[in-house]
């Protein structure tokens, strides 16, 4: 059942239709638009995903050599040790597990949260619907302000708290949209015929529609990740407590003040057997660059798993407009 | 059917609902009450309530201040020029959607469109920590351009107070033009088949095509997206610039949500921050349901 009603989902599946329209005799013109269009893509590619691998490449490679700005196109002298040092800088061990923390339990909540109230907007019956599915969708188009808020949550004792991260994210305007209009494309007599049986709307909520959901849900569930994962203003307005940074935070911190954080860890591994060589000694560049890909690392490693997730995702969000 | 509980089921369902509809008015409509300190002498250590009320003094200030109106009017303009540069290229998304698809081999498509997404996923801290690896005076563009012998001392990329509007323009356009396609290409898909197949029927070249059937049936998306952007024109956000700000380029990427922060977060004068905050968050609605009249005027259909 539920395999059909995914297929509800408009999907790249389109794409094949693609083919059949763009297959014209060619002319000389369209052969050198086609060359053109070919160049300027592949060109915009190459920008989109150098500044990763020329990092990558430059995390593993001889720190003395990357330092000067040499490694350029293929990594030199490779070794891995940037990944050991850099979880000796103090603090970056309790950031990862901040960020996995809000990751986990602040898209958990949004996701229910979004299929719940997802659902209840669809229920014609729900006293005032109309009303608060608008009050719910207005605050996508308005706020008060970075300082009221931040002020505002500064009186509800929100800051240094890690209620700060994952409380203001459960109900999220646009997820829930897209969860109700998937709800809407599904068929009425699925509930009507659950609720003449007898059961309530909750159980309809988790014993019907809670599966049906599903592949609306982990879109929801891939976007709300990406955003806990990347937040970086929350913690920038209302923490102050080191215990609480995140990935995100303390990378930036870092990209400031890397030279005296590389001086540290080069006097702890002195003090230890570890050979300080030249390559493996910690500069500046290393830290940063070896920082920077522990933050990025599991956007790229979930990114060819979640990307067919959000094609699906937006193209429901733009059937809604 | 089952008429005699439809009352109490219906006020039973709004229940489920009321401790989310909590939640929202604490984090989206409560902060909306802050705005009462742009009306008083608020000093952090001093509680609002012995602050001393101050009317519209605050307001005053940023037209009588002439230092506050120098510096304002500079954050205006550099809010102008960074969003006028956004809407004046807001047609580059989809004539990358239109030639993206004009691509016949799948799977060369497929690898240009997730990987220029890409970007769009990482935060604001990682485009600068990229920007910085790549840009900065031991980044590695400068190391190329001195491996050629182009220069002979590095370029400070980040830290020039020149053509700031246009970087981050650039910076944004990294960042979200493979996403901002997307809705495009979804509209390509959307076009009924027969308007190519007559078309390729009265011979038409590829361009003829293109400009004939697929543009015009993108207007529409187009048009929604454009007024959104007016609607947002105010509100640039605050991560990228803060990010990339630095004592050299302060001047000029500067925008409001930025200004609004420094002024407060960095100088402590929460009042007036507040104060400004209050009057874009005002003129931002005005925006909005301007261009939603709008829309409903030329297209008889609201955004919103």
């Amino acid at each position: 059942m539920s395999d059909n009603l995914a297929e509800l989902v408009p999907d790249m599946a389109h794409q094949s239709r693609l083919d059949k329209k763009t297959s014209y005799k060619m002319s000389a013109t369209d052969k050198f638009i086609s060359v053109v269009i070919y160049t300027l893509f592949s060109l915009f590619a190459l920008i989109c995903v150098y500044p990763f691998y020329s990092i990558i490449i430059n995390t593993i490679s001889a720190n003395d050599i990357s330092a000067r700005g040499d490694v350029v196109f293929f990594p030199k002298h490779i070794h891995f040790q940037n990944y050991i040092d850099v979880f000796k800088i103090p603090g970056l061990g309790n950031a990862a597990l901040v960020s996995l923390g809000r990751t986990v339990i602040g898209t958990s909540l949004t996701v229910g949260a979004s299929a719940f109230l997802g659902f209840m907007f669809s229920q014609e019956d729900m006293w005032a619907r109309k009303f608060w599915y608008r009050f719910t969708v207005i605050t996508m188009f308005f706020n008060a302000g970075i300082i009221p808020w931040y002020l505002t949550m500064r009186s509800l004792h929100l800051t240094n708290n890690f209620l700060a991260y994952v409380l203001p994210t459960i109900v999220a305007p646009f997820f829930i949209i897209l969860v109700k209009t998937f709800v809407e494309s599904t068929p009425k007599e699925l509930q009507q015929a659950a609720a003449i049986d007898g059961a309530g709307v909750m159980t309809i909520f988790f014993r019907i529609m809670l599966p049906i959901c599903k592949p609306i849900l982990a879109t929801v569930a891939i976007f709300a990740a990406v955003d806990q994962w990347n937040s970086f203003q929350d913690t920038l307005l209302l923490v102050t407590d080191n215990n609480l940074y995140s990935l995100q935070f303390i990378l930036y911190n870092y990209i400031n003040q890397a030279s005296s954080l590389s001086t540290m860890v080069n006097l702890q591994n002195a003090g230890s057997t570890a050979m300080s060589s030249l390559s493996t000694k910690q500069t500046t560049t290393s830290i940063r660059m070896t920082v920077t890909i522990i933050v990025v690392a599991p956007i790229l490693l979930i990114y060819p798993i979640f990307q067919r997730f959000f094609v699906k995702g937006i193209m429901i969000g733009a059937v809604k407009g | 059917m089952l008429k005699y509980n439809t009352r109490s089921t219906s006020i039973r369902k709004f229940l489920y609902i009321a401790p989310f509809m909590a939640l929202l008015f604490i984090f989206a409509y409560y902060p909306l009450y802050g705005w009462v300190y742009a009306f008083f002498d608020y000093t952090p250590p001093i509680p609002l309530s012995d602050s001393p009320f101050v009317g519209l003094q605050w307001f005053r200030s940023l037209v009588e201040n002439q230092v506050k109106v120098d510096q304002l009017l500079q954050v205006i303009k550099n809010t102008f020029g960074m969003s006028g540069l956004t809407l004046l290229f807001s047609w580059l998304p989809m004539v990358f959607a239109i030639f993206l698809t004009e691509i016949k081999a799948v799977r060369f498509r497929k690898f240009i469109q997730t990987v220029t997404t890409l970007p769009n996923f990482i935060s604001w801290v990682l485009v600068y920590s990229l920007a910085f690896s790549m840009f900065s005076s031991e980044g590695i563009v400068n190391g190329m351009l001195r491996q050629l012998g182009l220069t002979d001392a590095p370029i400070l990329f980040l830290q020039s107070a020149d053509h700031v509007w246009l970087t981050m323009w650039m910076w944004t356009t990294w960042k979200a033009l493979g996403w901002s396609a997307i809705l495009y290409i979804a509209a390509i898909m959307g076009i009924d088949d027969s308007l190519y197949e007559a078309a390729h029927v009265d011979g038409a070249t590829r361009m003829q095509v293109i400009r004939h059937v697929v543009l015009p049936s993108m207007l529409p998306t187009y048009f929604v997206l454009l007024m959104l952007q007016i609607a947002s024109f105010l509100n640039n956000g605050l991560e990228q610039y803060f990010v990339f700000q630095n004592a050299f380029n302060k001047d000029s990427i500067q925008v409001l949500d930025l200004y609004v922060y420094n002024l407060a977060m960095g100088g402590g004068s929460y009042s007036v921050s507040v104060a400004i905050s209050m009057l874009k968050s005002l003129i931002s609605v005005v925006l909005l349901f301007s261009v939603n009249g709008l829309s409903k005027m030329l297209r008889g259909e609201s955004i919103v």
